[in-house]
């Protein structure tokens, strides 16, 4: 099956071409084509996966340039970490289309929806199988494409313009990064390949600070595509796509890249011990900022949206402390339970048609569905026991512990504790409490919708049970099969107090959440003053994108004045000059043509009359 | 006949010629224009009757030659004229600076 595993992301591209050649003709028939093409993708990712459970690694690559003696290839290459990442995408793509016929019913550009959801499909899928850096440049590029479209959908919008500008440009700085990082790369070793890069890293041939440089080069590209600071502006902005998008891009897949990335070229990381610590440092930071802004937002998109760039510090952290099980793992169970939060999320936007949860409440009996799964996805994302996510967050705390950095392990403990308080602050103000709103507004969305839920909800739960410390860690295991060497255990140990704690930690923060938003019992304002200093910093998201209006956008404003004045009046002054010497020209040779024939006779006498003196005065002989 | 020497005669061309040629390019009225430029044929008439007979081989070529030139003038004339009627009949003008209108 792995033979033909590049029909994977070809199902998705097949879509987007049908349906953007078909100009929207195919309405909601469109939806079907890309659901039974994503289908098929999906079915053959598990296949490819279910093959790679025995299998060795399967790659092939064709010729495509040669410059040189250098050998540019493209191909596709299934091993663990690829093939896991095929199903999840192609998973929760599929999920969601099946999602947004219920959510995008009734919207106009239905086809060109799900053309734009085939497109980035493709991309992702296409990102996620490169064998060589060259190709996965090629995609990244792509999925950056596919989801500036997404995210601009509802382009009539000014804010939903400007987030799909914002996203594109502030993803595109990490870009750059990347694509110094490759350079550099191809520079030291002469190849893109994976295998003959880390091989080359390995035997010492290129000088530490080099591969220092690099690493971090790479993440920087890492830090745009997941939203890790200071790059992470553009992800709560991003929330203006539709919200099947959101679940799709900015929770499961392309905000995924990044970690995938990092996880990818895990062994250069491991050269570079400074490399690992600005991994875990900006993931453990952006852990818990932005676990402290979604303490205090009152949109329920944007509160999920800083859960993510939460949670993907947490797995940054991960891979920071050589914690590559940890990581990968918890980017899975995420992807499963943040896509079952932000369709659940969508499903109460569809019932209610408010995004402000102060608007919200009392929601538990009228959204039967709904609320129980956003309580289970909520559960699992706060580490409730026995739940997936629960057994990410250990397996990540066991790692950041066994690695000695007992800073960034209570980081992770603390952003723990804010993770399971935010989630439960927004699950009780949406479902618990005095209901806001007429009881006959509210609808439960239709099964369309709450089938691809289900599903989620299932895997959200049960996700986490093919990596524990007690049933057997196949996960792990499975992914550093071959490589234990460079990846590390598959399992990492820590004291069993960790785990108690953990979860005294989430329990703690669930409890806090409820006694404050559900039971009331104490007021709001018991931690932080409404209208004190902190909570107008949370409030305002640390204030980073006034900062960053205030210094990169006014300063690159101000050089942008600056050259359109260079342009207006230097080179346009001598493109003037130009034309205007050449008009005056043409003035002067027009003036000669004055249609009057005595004046022409005159000047042919006069010109006669020269010639003839010239003729009298040399004799006929030119010297 | 015989005292008169051929420069004589090739200065009074010239001095015809010049005429011609000054009428030619300052006068106004296309009449005269036309005339001068009728004076500047006869000077060149002059010469060839002159080099037909104190010329280096003297011959009455020269001689038949200023005659077809005389009627080919004179058809010339006749054709300017023409055209010169039918001008002042459209322009109501004989004037020579405001025919311009060939310029552009």
């Amino acid at each position: 099956m792995m033979e033909n595993a590049w029909l994977i992301p070809i199902f998705p591209l097949v879509t987007f071409l049908v349906l953007l050649l078909s100009g929207g003709r195919l309405r909601e028939r469109g939806a079907y084509i890309g659901i039974i093409f994503t289908l098929a993708s999906f079915v053959l990712s598990v296949l490819a996966l279910v093959e790679r459970l025995t299998a060795p690694t399967y790659k092939t690559t064709m010729d495509w340039l040669s410059i040189g003696g250098t050998q540019l290839t493209a191909g596709f290459e299934i091993n663990q970490l690829n093939a896991l990442m095929l199903v999840i995408v192609s998973f929760v793509s599929l999920l969601v289309q099946i999602y947004s016929l219920g959510y995008m019913k009734g919207e106009e550009r239905f086809s060109t929806f799900y053309a734009y959801l085939g497109f980035f499909t493709f991309a992702m899928l296409g990102l996620v199988m490169a064998p060589n850096l060259v190709q996965l440049y090629f995609f990244w590029e792509l999925v950056g494409v596919g989801s500036f479209l997404l995210i601009g959908f509802y382009f009539y919008r000014q804010e939903a313009k400007d987030a799909a500008k914002k996203a594109f440009i502030m993803t595109r700085i990490g870009d750059v990064g990347l694509l110094i990082g490759i350079i550099l790369l191809f520079w030291e070793t002469g190849s893109f390949e994976y295998e003959e890069i880390f091989q080359a890293v390995q035997a010492g041939v290129i000088p530490d600070g080099s591969i220092t440089l690099i690493a971090i080069l790479i993440f920087i590209g890492a830090v745009g595509k997941s939203g890790q600071f200071p790059l992470h502006t553009w992800l709560p902005d991003a929330m203006e796509g539709p919200t099947p998008v959101s679940a799709l891009i900015h929770a499961a897949t392309m905000v995924a890249a990044g970690v995938y990335l990092v996880a990818t070229m895990f062994p250069l990381f491991l050269a570079s011990d400074a490399a690992m610590q600005v991994v875990a440092v900006t993931g453990g930071f952006t852990a818990i900022f932005a676990a402290s802004i979604a303490t205090v937002q009152k949109d329920i998109k944007r509160v999920l949206a800083y859960s993510t760039i939460s949670q993907l510090g947490f797995m940054m952290l991960a891979l920071g402390t050589a914690g590559y099980v940890a990581g990968v793992f918890h980017l899975m169970t995420h992807a499963f339970f943040k896509a079952l939060l932000f369709l659940a999320a969508g499903s109460v936007i569809h019932a209610i048609h408010t995004q402000d949860i102060e608007r919200m409440g009392g929601l538990w009996g009228r959204l039967k569905w709904t609320g129980p799964l956003f309580l289970a996805g909520t559960l699992a994302i706060s580490g409730f026991p026995l739940l997936s996510g629960f057994f990410s967050k250990d397996e990540i705390l066991m790692a950041a512990w066994a690695n000695g950095n007992y800073f960034l392990f209570s980081l992770a403990v603390i952003t723990s504790f804010l993770t399971a308080f935010y989630m439960f602050r927004l699950f009780f103000m949406i479902f618990a409490g005095e209901s806001r709103i007429q009881a006959e507004q509210v609808k439960e969305s239709p099964a369309i919708m709450l089938l691809p839920m289900l599903v989620l909800g299932i895997l959200a739960v049960v996700g986490g049970y093919i990596q524990t410390p007690w049933f057997g860690t196949f996960l792990g295991e499975w992914l550093v099969e071959g490589n234990e060497a460079v990846l590390g255990s598959g399992h990492s140990e820590g004291p069993v107090w960790i785990m108690l704690l953990a979860v005294l930690i989430a329990l703690a923060g669930i409890f806090l959440a409820y006694m404050i938003y559900a039971k009331t019992k104490l007021p709001r304002e018991w931690l932080v003053k409404k209208d004190s200093t902190l909570y107008r910093i949370l409030e305002n998201k640390f204030y980073i994108d006034e900062i960053y209006y205030f210094t990169i956008v006014q300063l690159i404003k101000g050089i942008g004045l600056f050259l359109s004045y260079v342009e207006r009046f230097i080179i346009g002054g001598l493109v003037t000059t130009v034309t205007g010497s050449i008009e005056g020209l043409g003035k002067i040779g027009s003036k000669l043509q004055s249609g009057q024939v005595q004046q022409y006779g005159m000047i042919a006498f006069l010109g006669l009359a020269v010639l003839l003196v010239i003729f009298a005065l040399t004799g006929g002989y030119l010297r | 006949m015989t005292g008169v020497p051929l420069s004589a005669y090739l200065v009074l061309a010239l001095v015809l010629f010049c005429i011609g040629l000054y009428g030619a390019l300052t006068k106004r009225n296309a009449v005269i224009v036309l005339i001068s430029i009728e004076l500047m044929l006869n000077a060149a008439n002059i010469n060839l009757v002159a080099f037909s007979k104190f010329g280096v081989t003297p011959s009455i070529t020269g001689q038949v030659f200023s005659l077809f030139t005389i009627t080919i003038a004179a058809a010339e004339a006749a054709v300017g004229l023409a055209i010169l009627m039918s001008l002042y009949r459209n322009r109501k003008t004989v004037n020579v600076d405001e025919m311009d209108i060939m310029k552009h």
